[in-house]
């Protein structure tokens, strides 16, 4: 840590330069998990931003369905469980991170892949049902501000799947060296944020919006 | 009839009427900017630099070339932002009456909405983002910033928004519907064209770069500091830094997600700002606002950062009021959010909403006027030494002062009723940032100058460029006040009342002074660059100066810090002169550096190529180039090797000449 205390010294004979120890590591330990928390917190705004915009549209139907008529819940259900399992999985493979099993990573990783290939194939088949019932982007406000707070979170899980790929092979080609337990950390918290941001699509956007 | 479904497949809705060859000012542009760039390239290639600029350059990671490239390109792009500038006031002067002046209104919309937005996104930013990307890890004692990497990629993407903007100029054309794009003008219906598509693919690459940058930033702040550097001993600049970056952060992917969701309206036809189908407009003009005066403070702090240097420095005192200071400043950042909407009081949103906006902006006053009485502290019964950046000071103070003043005029929403749209506000919003962010940023490019190049610069060209800006400001945007209070709009081409046209010829005039500010500031650089030798800094402190960036060599050695310099308190450079301080000699280690790498330059360009493409509808080009970014940035991840260390003699080799120099001045 920078600010740490200083070395001991006296008025007659004071230290100006740190002479012993390097202390500066580029790129590693905290400084990259600061800075991809710093990261996550400006998507996280984007999202706070389509939310705000869905929340100032999301009565404005211009004859068009509303989301009563066409949001089915038992599937939104399936996809949330998907999802927060995905996060759990995700979980397991970081203790065994930890504790330095690669396989047991990579079949995590593997599961939690899976788990994310569900909710966006769900995800896809309740879009193309909508627009195949006539309830497009386009339809009204409504429509557009839903297909594009919910396809954001979906471009999301997909990025994660190419992340996760990506992971998988650095894995197998490096197994969990320094680099690689930082990037699956990052994974992971950028893996949870997409959770966080379900949940309350689920809550605003579906719940929400049956209730209305 | 094949034939030409071919060509739309390939080329897009790009075509030879694309191009502007029926506007004669567009192509003496053009054929001035092909013979200039001809020859630049021409040079570069005769002197065989390509190697030099790609190794030394374009691929560094170091934060100090990439913020004096920062610095380049916003000087570049000021040139342009100024053209637009003169091309306005010299349509508004002579448009009165009969006379139609020399542009049309298509061609005046254009230059407009580029003047705006090239001067905040394309000067501005780069130029406050260069100085703190130069300044700001010399000031806390590190060696780079927490990412160099993402902060050459951040620093292309700039220059690749900038490219795009550039484009417009000569391939189709630019927005016409003001400098944030406003709706309903920038909406498919009514801009059917390809200007608000550059506009908003320029701004989205831009953008990024800006996001990203600021991210590196703020953890630069946050875990690169000195030993014995906590947050209350870092200098102002340095929280400045922080807290504009703090903004960036917060604001920006605002900005993309309504730039985004209007590109969903143009490109695939959603009604989020449409007049139809439950479509809002008044919700752009909310977001863009919401990012856009947090975006004020994200030039203007720093630039009040680079004044409290100044000022302690030239008074010869500790800053007055540090604590006071800093609290103004984060009390400024947090309350930059609460004023968005008094940039549309006429919206119409009641009483109580306007009232609260109002009061919420006449309260911003208050830390601002705090900062102007801690200069003024800070200079009263100092050693004024009045040399370039302390007359920077005193004319921003001044200047900006009655900026600060119209603006608590404007936020009184009835009196805002009347001058909403009135050329009032655009004297009052070009007053604050020229006499705030222009003058501030000229100060730090004179007081810096020295750190990054290694000597001075002149005195009297810059004496020159000084007093055009100061009094060119005053000569062109006074009358412009005069004619907004009795209610001239802005955004006009033409007038019908004779009695105003004196006024658009005296800021006319105004414009021209401003210009020889200009040229004497190129001027400057080049008498400097030729006098350097006379005008050389060998101790690297040549303004006396009590930060940390004065305690190096000028210019720095790529690692900055042969040892990591240990603070004691505020001014810690002061504090190691007044205590006798010695550079060590002996002990030297190697250190730790990251490598160059050409993977942002690469990246850029092929976003560019991606926004080019999306703009002129080349849908395979746009998939190819969306493609190749995709497998560019995973190739890179790929790469592990991404630091070495400089030999511990070789640290020695490049201290030695310094410690000789101190020893002999002993």
């Amino acid at each position: 840590m920078s600010a740490a205390a200083l070395p001991a010294s006296d008025a007659e004979n004071p230290t100006f330069y740190l002479v012993e120890e390097d202390d500066h590591h580029h790129g590693s330990g905290g400084g990259t998990m600061l800075g991809f928390w710093i990261y996550l917190m400006s998507d996280a705004l984007i999202f706070a931003t389509l939310f705000a915009t869905y929340g100032v549209l999301s009565t404005s139907y211009a004859g068009g369905p509303a989301p009563r008529q066409i949001f089915e819940l038992p599937l939104v259900a399936v996809n949330t469980a998907l999802l927060l399992f995905s996060s759990i999985t995700f979980g397991m493979g970081m203790i065994d991170m930890e504790a330095g099993r690669t396989r047991a990573v990579q079949l995590w990783l593997g599961v939690t892949a899976l788990f994310g290939l569900g909710f966006l194939s769900i995800e896809l088949y309740e879009f193309a049902t909508l627009i195949h019932e006539g309830a497009t982007p386009q339809t009204s406000a409504f429509l557009s501000a839903f297909f594009t707070l919910v396809g954001t979170h979906g471009l999301h899980v997909a990025v994660g799947l190419i992340w996760i790929a990506v992971m998988l092979v650095q894995v197998g080609q490096r197994g969990l060296s320094a680099d690689n337990k930082r990037r699956l950390m990052c994974l992971g918290m950028f893996w949870h944020l997409l959770d966080v941001v379900w949940i309350g699509v689920f809550t605003f956007v579906y719940l929400l919006g049956v209730l209305r | 009839m094949m034939s030409d479904h071919l060509l739309k497949t390939i080329f897009g809705r790009l075509s030879f009427e694309s191009f502007p060859i029926h506007e004669p000012i567009l192509l003496v542009t053009f054929a001035m900017v092909v013979i200039g760039g001809v020859g630049v390239l021409a040079a570069v290639t005769k002197f065989r630099l390509w190697g030099w600029l790609w190794r030394d350059w374009f691929t560094t990671v170091d934060h100090k070339k990439i913020g004096i490239m920062y610095m380049i390109l916003g000087i570049i792009m000021l040139l342009r932002g100024f053209a637009d500038a003169m091309m306005m006031r010299l349509q508004q002067a002579m448009a009165f009456g009969g006379n139609e002046g020399y542009l049309n209104a298509h061609h005046y919309d254009q230059i407009f909405t580029a003047h705006g937005t090239i001067m905040i996104f394309f000067v501005a930013i780069p130029l406050v983002v260069g100085l703190v990307n130069y300044v700001m890890p010399l000031q806390i004692g590190a060696r780079d910033v927490a990412f160099p990497f993402l902060n050459n990629f951040s620093f292309w993407l700039t220059v690749a928004g900038a490219l795009l903007v550039m484009v417009s100029l000569f391939v189709g054309e630019f927005s016409r519907a003001g400098w944030l794009n406003y709706v309903p003008v920038a909406n498919l219906q009514n801009s059917p064209d390809v200007g608000p598509d550059y506009y908003l693919w320029a701004l989205q690459i831009a953008g990024l770069g800006t996001l990203l940058s600021g991210i590196n930033m703020v953890t630069t702040i946050i875990k690169m500091r000195a030993p014995g550097m906590t947050m209350m001993k870092m200098p102002v600049f340095c929280w400045t830094a922080l807290c504009s970056n703090v903004l960036v952060v917060a604001i920006f992917p605002i900005l993309t997600a309504a730039f985004a969701m209007l590109m969903m309206d143009r490109y695939v036809g959603t009604n989020f700002f449409t007049n139809d189908l439950g479509g809002n407009p008044m919700m752009y003009w909310n977001l863009v606002w919401i990012w856009g005066h947090p975006e004020v403070y994200v030039l203007v702090l720093p630039v009040f950062g680079i004044f409290s240097e100044i000022t302690s420095t030239f008074s010869g005192k500790p800053l007055f009021g540090y604590s006071s200071m800093v609290y103004a400043t984060v009390v400024i950042t947090i309350l930059s959010f609460l004023v968005w909407l008094h940039h549309f009081f006429t919206m119409g949103s009641g009483a109580s909403v306007n009232s609260f906006f109002g009061i919420a902006t006449m309260v911003i006053s208050i830390p601002t006027g705090a900062k102007i009485f801690n200069w003024l502290f800070t200079m009263y019964r100092g050693n004024i030494r009045f040399e370039l950046p302390m007359m920077w000071v005193v004319a921003f103070m001044l200047t900006f002062t009655v900026g600060g003043m119209t603006g608590v005029l404007l936020a009184v929403p009835p009196a805002d009723f009347v001058l909403h749209n009135s050329l009032f506000l655009v004297a009052h919003f070009h007053n604050v940032i020229i006499g705030g962010v222009v003058f501030g940023l000229f100060a730090g490019m004179t007081y810096w100058f020295p750190k990054a190049f290694g000597f001075r610069l002149d005195p009297f060209w810059g004496k020159v460029s000084f007093w055009g800006w100061v009094v060119g400001y005053w000569v062109a945007w006074t009358p412009i006040y005069i004619v907004g209070l009795m209610g001239t709009t802005r955004r006009v081409r033409h007038f019908d009342d004779p009695s105003l046209q004196l006024w658009f010829i005296i800021a006319g005039i105004g414009v021209l002074i401003i210009a020889v500010g200009i040229a004497a500031f190129l001027i400057q650089i080049a008498v400097s660059i030729r006098n350097r030798e006379a005008l050389r800094d060998t101790t690297g402190d040549p303004w006396e100066g009590r930060t940390l960036e004065w305690s190096t060599t000028s210019p720095p050695p790529a690692y900055n810090f042969a040892f990591s310099p240990v603070v004691r308190g505020l001014d810690a450079w002061y504090d190691m002169k007044d205590r006798g301080h010695r550079l060590p000699d002996g002990g030297w280690r190697p250190i730790h550096m990251p490598r160059n790498t050409g993977a942002g330059v690469i990246l850029s360009g092929l976003a560019a190529v991606l926004g080019f493409a999306m703009v002129w509808y080349i849908w395979w080009l746009a998939a190819v180039s969306f493609v190749a970014i995709l497998a560019v940035s995973i190739g890179h991840t790929f790469n592990y090797d991404r630091d070495y260390y400089i030999p511990a003699d070789e640290v020695e080799k490049e201290e030695r000449p310094r410690l000789v120099a101190a020893g002999a001045g002993a």
